[in-house]
């Protein structure tokens, strides 16, 4: 296949990548929480953008209302579970979100949820157009995703580099004590930046779900794997590592598996990187320490 | 006893001693892991392949399953010298997704469609699968398990454990070698494990990578923090009661991982050290009336000394 081709499927892939762990490396920097249960709110992210795009037919109507959804999951997770466990050794609230991941992909299984079967999301392409040059042609669909991901990118940062929530969050990932003694309103900080989180990966659940016309209960384990292997490589809690990476990972897959991917799936492949990577760089390539 | 309740206990059994391997490495030395899942699916297939490819007896099987095992833990646990916590927790649930990938993947382990016609042990020649025997070998083999982590608890190999799960840094200024112990306690941990892996494939006859993904490691870890992380009785109970319970209630079983994943964020939000560890409500209460009275606190102990 050729170059430009090549590279314009793995950036679609890496946006999907970028909204996916974007979330989970915000919770990290914060509360130094692994949230496991982040695939959680990827898959009813999704979910939500597949009833509401039943009862609306309109794509963005759908990504909103999955978005505010997945958002308000997050701050449920957050007050309802780890708001207690803050000062808890640090296997506590990794024990817990553990248990949220498990119990929600389990119940989302369930008949009145969403089934055990995959269900279409017949969106096409939200109006986009379908670029075609002699290198690369991008089908609508990739045009949606690129798009709503810059988007959403720009936001996120604007809303870090220019409001006082920003402000606020940067001061609580440096040191939560001292933000709250210089008064930085803790909670509703932490609230917000789990709202944001828990909304992009809801987005990023509509997205590939559109992208693939099929959303199913078990979605999000696999991204979120790749979610965990792309924070590691871009440093914990490092937001510009996390689109770095994410690129990293996107064009890797792209470009290796098709020269070694016979001896193992793609999905060891990214596994042994991460181990590799733990092993000998564990801050990352732009983490700090 | 009835042939379904005897197969019942088996895997209760199993599982007992695979909740007590995974609390020496967790509960005594402090390292969470999500792969445990990984070092029961290497025992199992190594015993498979003894047996199967090279046509061994279950003894050598069981033997090579838990010498074999054992090593690989040592080697696999190396990434714990480097990492600590999340980063652990992380690398461990790596190992469990390639371990699983190279099973079903590698035409030697039979891929996605396992390894089957494992043959059924023999004592004096006669074999057995099923029934009282493998029941009895079971439950030999978790006492064996508890044997072990008994010893581990009253020695100094547990103090060491106990230091390094506390502060790693201390444990280095007292002279304890926290990468050696880290290794053994991976080793020691992994070799229980395979073991209870060689015992789970000859009770069924076959192995398939499916069993040993990460949910399974999941399922082992939430029987430990239900139990009682870093208890002797904890994991026991806890195993009997979360692995039991879906057998026996058909709710349970429709449900099994939303209540495994309901019990845990429950006792993290109640109950953190687990249903009858110490210091819990339940254990409390329950060995209220073997205490004796004393009026001293643990504080005004340490003041007089």
């Amino acid at each position: 296949m050729p170059f430009l081709q090549n590279l314009s499927n793995a950036l679609v892939l890496a946006c999907t990548y970028i909204l996916m762990a974007m979330g989970l490396s915000m919770v990290y920097g914060v509360l130094k929480i692994l949230h496991v249960a982040h695939a959680a709110v990827y898959t009813i992210g999704a979910f939500v953008g597949l009833l509401a795009y039943g009862w609306f037919g309109n794509f963005w109507i759908a990504l909103l209302v999955a978005m505010a959804a997945s958002g308000l999951m997050g701050v449920l997770i957050y007050r309802g579970v780890y708001f207690y466990m803050l000062d808890a050794p640090r296997t506590v609230p990794l024990i817990a979100s553990i248990g949220l991941f498990v119990m929600f992909t389990d119940l989302l299984q369930k008949d009145f949820l969403m089934g055990p079967y995959q269900q279409a999301l017949p969106v096409g392409g939200a109006g986009m157009p379908r670029i075609r040059t002699e290198y690369f042609s991008m089908t609508p669909k990739q045009i949606l995703i690129v798009l709503v991901t810059v988007v959403l990118l720009a936001l996120v940062y604007l809303i870090l580099s220019r409001t006082r929530i920003g402000l606020g969050w940067k001061a609580a990932a440096m040191d939560r004590e001292m933000a709250s003694a210089v008064g930085v309103n803790l909670n509703l900080v932490v609230a917000l930046n789990f709202f944001l989180g828990s909304a992009l990966a809801g987005a990023a659940g509509v997205l590939v779900g559109v992208y693939n016309n099929s959303v199913f209960a078990t979605m999000g384990d696999l991204p979120s794997y790749k979610a965990f292997i792309i924070i590691v490589l871009g440093g914990m809690g490092s937001l510009p590592g996390v689109i770095v990476a994410s690129l990293i990972l996107a064009i890797a897959e792209n470009f290796l598996v098709a020269s070694v991917g016979y001896v193992l799936p793609r999905d060891a492949i990214a596994f042994l990187i991460l181990i590799l990577m733990l092993m000998f760089k564990p801050h990352g390539l732009l983490g700090q320490e | 006893m009835s042939e379904y309740l005897i197969s019942v206990a088996v895997f209760v059994g199993i599982w007992v001693s695979l909740a007590l391997s995974l609390n020496i490495l967790t509960g005594y030395a402090g390292q969470v892991s999500l792969g445990h899942a990984a070092f029961f699916g290497i025992g199992a297939y190594v015993s498979a392949v003894l047996a199967v490819r090279y046509g061994q007896s279950f003894w050598v099987d069981f033997t090579g399953a838990i010498l074999i095992t054992g090593l690989a833990g040592t080697i696999l646990g190396l990434p714990s010298l480097r990492v600590r916590h999340d980063f652990l927790v992380l690398a461990t649930m790596g190992i469990n997704f390639v371990v699983v990938a190279l099973f079903k993947y590698v035409d030697f382990f039979g891929g996605a469609m396992g390894l089957v016609n494992i043959p059924a042990p023999t004592l004096f020649g006669q074999p057995f699968r099923g029934g009282l025997p493998y029941l009895l070998l079971t439950v030999a083999y978790v006492f064996f398990a508890w044997l072990v982590s008994w010893y581990i608890s009253k020695t100094w190999v547990g103090l060491a454990f106990q230091t390094i799960r506390l502060d790693e840094d201390a444990a280095a200024a007292v002279g304890v070698s926290s990468p050696r112990f880290k290794i053994y306690a991976f080793g020691i941990s992994a070799a229980l494990a395979g073991g209870a892996g060689s015992l789970y494939g000859h009770f069924i006859g076959s192995v398939f990578p499916d069993t040993f993904v990460f949910v399974e490691s999941i399922a082992i870890l939430s029987m430990v923090v239900f139990g009682g992380v870093g208890t002797l009785r904890g994991p026991i109970v806890g195993a009997i009661i979360l692995k039991a319970a879906p057998e026996m209630l058909r709710f349970v079983q429709d449900y099994r991982f939303t209540i495994y994943g309901a019990l845990l964020v429950l006792m993290m939000l109640f109950q953190p050290m687990g249903l009858i560890g110490d210091d819990s409500w339940l254990w409390r209460n329950l060995t209220r009336p073997f205490r004796r009275q004393t009026k001293t606190s643990p504080e005004s102990q340490e003041a007089s000394q």
